[in-house]
């Protein structure tokens, strides 16, 4: 649950000033001949607070520069206290994978978003949740770079050996099973045979799962449904709900069979904010807003990563201001990252070996969107994989370094 | 203690900036009149120096009442001299959907002065030769940061001379010791490098050192933003103007702390527009090399993501230390898009280009008006000498794969391009090649547009090979 309280003490920063770290200790203060206690405070206090806008009050005791053409006496102090930021909304939390209590089988459930800061911007308001990582499964070879197909050996025929692999070996926090046989365009397999590859899955792993279809909005929803009724409970993720869907009259059906079974939707759509926010408008009367994360599109670095980028800081700012067609939590596909042709390309001896440069493509785009507030990103390479945990854990634990920073100035290297 | 606020640039309206003009509708900025120039200005289209007549005597104040208006809340820093200078800062907003960046991120390599001559010059020359062609441009490194790791300013100096004798690469001078800078300015001070840096223990003595030489300087406080903005105003009311902020990079377990510090200081700057924090911002990822002993593959690849990270939040200023090209290229390719216009994607005329010479059985190929992916078929299409069309389909500037998932790539789309270039008239088959990425259109396309479709190969590096395969295709 967010902790209701938060908003209120920035805004009690802004208006008290100094005197507020006396308030936060719970010590009593005096305000103006008015006595306080901080649990008082925090009952009076109601929840969106009009903060006072004007003046920055970030710098305390900054003047304008004063030019004067000569040496200062002395170092002329000054201070900086970080001015906490507050908006009015916040993320909604969404929980994948049902346990046992709730009707399903997996170990645990795993809950993103939540957030009601920018991502990553000070250092008291990390995000709710941590980022999440699924790790892809295909039902299908595929062709794949080498550099992918190295870590997986022989699993690439056995859907279910794949899945443990991604937990067991590299840590996935859930699997995604690509359900890429059932394209009519080319094995066209039934829903029911798909059905029985997660089947498959749900049994090997304990995890929470994504169902991801072949693209096509008709097959894709009888494939939902079909999981959907099987899995009853599981509270898969259905990788994806679109606007196709909604043209070709699939969309409320998959949107019943899901909300009915227990199961979370992505909504996916094409670098386009209006788009999203028309095709979540046709989802809500059908399913639980809760429970729908949104795809806005994850273009590979150096094919246009900062369109994905922008849009998705434009969806998380335009949600922490107010918009609750855009308070959903976001998944980046960030394996696209393996289409631009520098990952997986000898581009000669200049640039190295791709065994470095592609799974770098990866984490590259990954912790760029991560910084952008993606909450769930779906990967591929190991490697990739360690360092987004790396880097999303240090910037979710933020400490205070002891030393003043290595010298590198003078460093032998 | 309330600091005036000045107008955001997404406040500023073309109101403001006309009133300011000459208003005579003059036409020298070639411009129908001065309120079409005036919201060109605005949205960052144009520069108020395009009017002519604003430099007459009459308008001075008028000028300066505009640079006073559009000046950005994190001021411009130059450094280097010549062609090659380097321009830092100049950023208006915080969030690059905004209001697009301004002056790209400067990347300079670092040099160390006890490198023998040899390898001292080897290693310039590494820098310079360092390119990657990236949609229709050359993509490469920008700046030199010379550290003294020898201690001894006579070295620095010759180190200094040496690099600036083989490069024109714009410099950064790095010593804590006012003498060694000084030692090395004496002979290289009208190339303006930039000195690293002014610290809470030498500000007076480095302070001088800049001042006499004029040269722009980095403020160095790792980890102590109160400090930053302590030496900032000092050297301000000093009268030194040209400053670049260091914070600090810190890495590993501690880069949350440069992801804030940096983040803190851009907000500040661009939200309430502080002028101690309105500065450009120089990160270090060379830092990671002092780190905890790690193999030198470690370092490089903490190096390229902290590097990313950097250039995402708002690093105006990058000195690294690898020279790897799979640690590099992705920056450069980062940086690139990051500061491209968020409203215009980078995009090609639609059209039909011809490749060689053509006839009427030459293939006929479609693709993306996406500058990367134009630029990309072209030159995969060169290499592999073939004669054929290539149809330009207007998807709005996305790639294949997202216009394909966006319909802006869909059989309706195709159809329409093939109509509208005529390109029926051009070959006398009806075979159509959609890219691999493009796939599931297949059947549709043919139904919408009468023609058949070849898929081709997923990455257009294999169309060469597909057309000796299959081209041309066999009559069923």
């Amino acid at each position: 649950m967010p902790d209701p309280v938060k908003p209120d003490i920035s805004a009690l920063i802004r208006l008290l000033g100094p005197g507020i770290a006396d308030l936060l200790s719970g010590r009593e203060i005096e305000l103006e001949h008015v006595t306080l206690e901080f649990s008082e405070l925090e009952l009076q206090i109601p929840l969106s607070v009009p903060l006072p806008v004007q003046n920055p009050g970030i710098v305390s005791g900054t003047h304008p520069p004063s030019f004067t053409g000569k040496i200062p006496d002395s170092l002329i102090s000054e201070t900086f206290f970080a001015e906490p930021e507050t908006y009015s909304s916040r993320i909604r939390e969404v929980t994948i994978g049902g346990t046992r209590s709730e009707g399903g089988s997996r170990g645990r459930s795993i809950t993103v978003g939540g957030s009601s800061s920018l991502p990553f911007s000070q250092p008291e308001h990390p995000p709710a949740h941590p980022p999440v990582i699924s790790l892809d499964v295909f039902d299908t070879k595929i062709s794949m770079p080498k550099v992918l197909r190295a870590h997986l050996g022989d699993v690439m025929d056995d859907p279910a050996a794949w899945a443990k692999l991604n937990v067991e070996k590299f840590g996935a926090d859930m699997v995604t099973i690509h359900l890429i046989s059932t394209d009519p365009l080319i094995q066209d397999k039934s829903p029911r045979e798909a059905s029985r590859t997660v089947e498959e899955v749900l049994q090997a792993v304990d995890v929470p799962i994504i169902i991801g279809g072949c693209g096509d909005p008709k097959k894709d929803a009888a494939t939902f449904i079909e999981i959907s009724a099987m899995a009853e409970g599981e509270g898969l993720l259905l990788n994806s709900v679109t606007s196709d869907m909604a043209e070709v009259k699939t969309l409320e059906p998959v949107c019943k069979a899901a909300s009915e079974s227990g199961h979370c939707l992505l909504g996916f759509t094409g670098l386009d904010l209006n788009n999203a926010k028309e095709l979540n408008r046709r989802i809500y009367p059908h399913f639980p807003p809760d429970r729908l994360l949104m795809d806005l599109t994850t273009v590979a670095l150096g094919y246009g990563l900062e369109y994905s980028f922008s849009i998705h800081e434009r969806a998380r700012l335009s949600a922490l201001m107010g918009d609750t067609e855009l308070q959903h939590p976001t998944l980046s596909a960030c394996t696209n990252a393996w289409s631009a042709r520098e990952a997986w390309m000898n581009l000669g001896p200049g640039f190295g070996s791709v065994d470095l440069r592609g799974p770098l493509w990866e984490s590259i785009g990954g912790i760029t969107l991560l910084l952008a507030g993606v909450d769930l990103f779906l990967m591929m390479h190991p490697l990739a994989v360690s360092t987004m945990r790396e880097v999303s854990s240090r910037l979710m634990n933020p400490g205070m370094p002891e030393s003043h920073g290595a010298d590198w100035v003078s460093a032998k290297i | 203690m309330e600091i005036k606020k000045k107008k955001g640039i997404k406040e500023i309206s073309p109101i403001d900036v006309y009133k300011l003009l000459p208003r005579t509708n003059c036409g020298e900025c070639s411009e129908a009149n001065c309120m079409a120039f005036a919201t060109k200005v605005v949205n960052g289209e144009a520069s108020v120096d395009l009017c002519r007549p604003l430099f007459t005597p009459e308008h001075t104040a008028a000028y300066g009442g505009l640079q006073e208006l559009l000046a950005p809340p994190v001021k411009t820093v130059t450094f280097g001299s010549g062609e090659s200078a380097a321009v830092i800062g100049g950023k208006h907003v915080l969030f690059r959907h905004e209001f697009t960046y301004q002056y790209p991120t400067i990347i300079a390599i670092d040099i160390a002065d006890d490198l023998d001559p040899d390898a001292l010059s080897e290693r310039v020359n590494q820098v310079s030769r360092f390119t990657y062609s990236y949609i229709g441009r050359t993509l490469r490194l920008d700046a030199l940061a010379i550290r003294c790791v020898s201690g001894d300013p006579a070295r620095f100096r010759e180190a200094v001379l040496q690099v600036s004798e083989v490069s024109p690469l714009p410099l950064i001078l790095c010593s804590h010791d006012p003498g060694v800078i000084g030692a090395a300015l004496s002979v290289c001070a009208d190339k303006k490098p930039l000195i690293f840096a002014v610290t809470a223990k030498n500000w007076r003595e480095m302070g001088k050192v800049a001042v006499h030489y004029s040269c722009p300087v980095v403020v160095s406080a790792s980890g102590d933003l109160s400090l930053l903005r302590s030496l900032a105003r000092t050297l301000q009311d000093w009268g030194i103007e040209d400053i670049v902020l260091d914070p600090g990079t810190y890495h590993g377990e501690h880069i949350a702390t440069t992801i804030h510090a940096f983040t803190a200081i851009r907000k500040t700057a661009c939200k309430d527009f502080d002028p101690l924090f309105g500065h450009p911002l120089l990160g270090t990822p060379i830092s990671v090399w002092n780190g905890q002993e790690l193999s030198d593959e470690m370092n490089r690849w903490q190096e390229a993501y902290l590097s990313s990270m950097l250039i995402t939040r708002y690093a105006d200023l990058l000195i690294m230390h690898s020279l790897e090209g799979w640690v590099l290229l992705p920056q450069l390719i980062w940086r690139f898009g990051i500061y491209t216009d968020p409203r215009k994607p980078v995009s090609v005329d639609p059209g039909v280009r011809p490749f060689g010479n053509p006839g009427p059985g030459s293939p006929v190929l479609i693709t993306s008006n996406y500058a990367l992916t134009y630029f990309t078929v072209e030159a995969d299409i060169k290499a592999a000498k073939i004669d054929c069309y290539l149809v330009v389909a207007d998807t709005g500037g996305l790639s294949v794969e997202a216009a394909v998932a966006g319909r802006y790539f869909s059989a309706s789309k195709i159809a329409e391009s093939l109509r509208e270039y005529k390109v029926a008239e051009m070959v006398s088959h009806n075979y159509l090649i959609i890219p691999g990425l493009a796939a599931r259109l297949s059947g549709e396309t043919e139904e919408e547009s009468g023609w058949r479709v070849l898929v081709g190969p997923r990455d257009s590096s294999a169309i060469g090979q597909m057309i000796r395969e299959h081209w041309p295709p066999a009559e069923e």
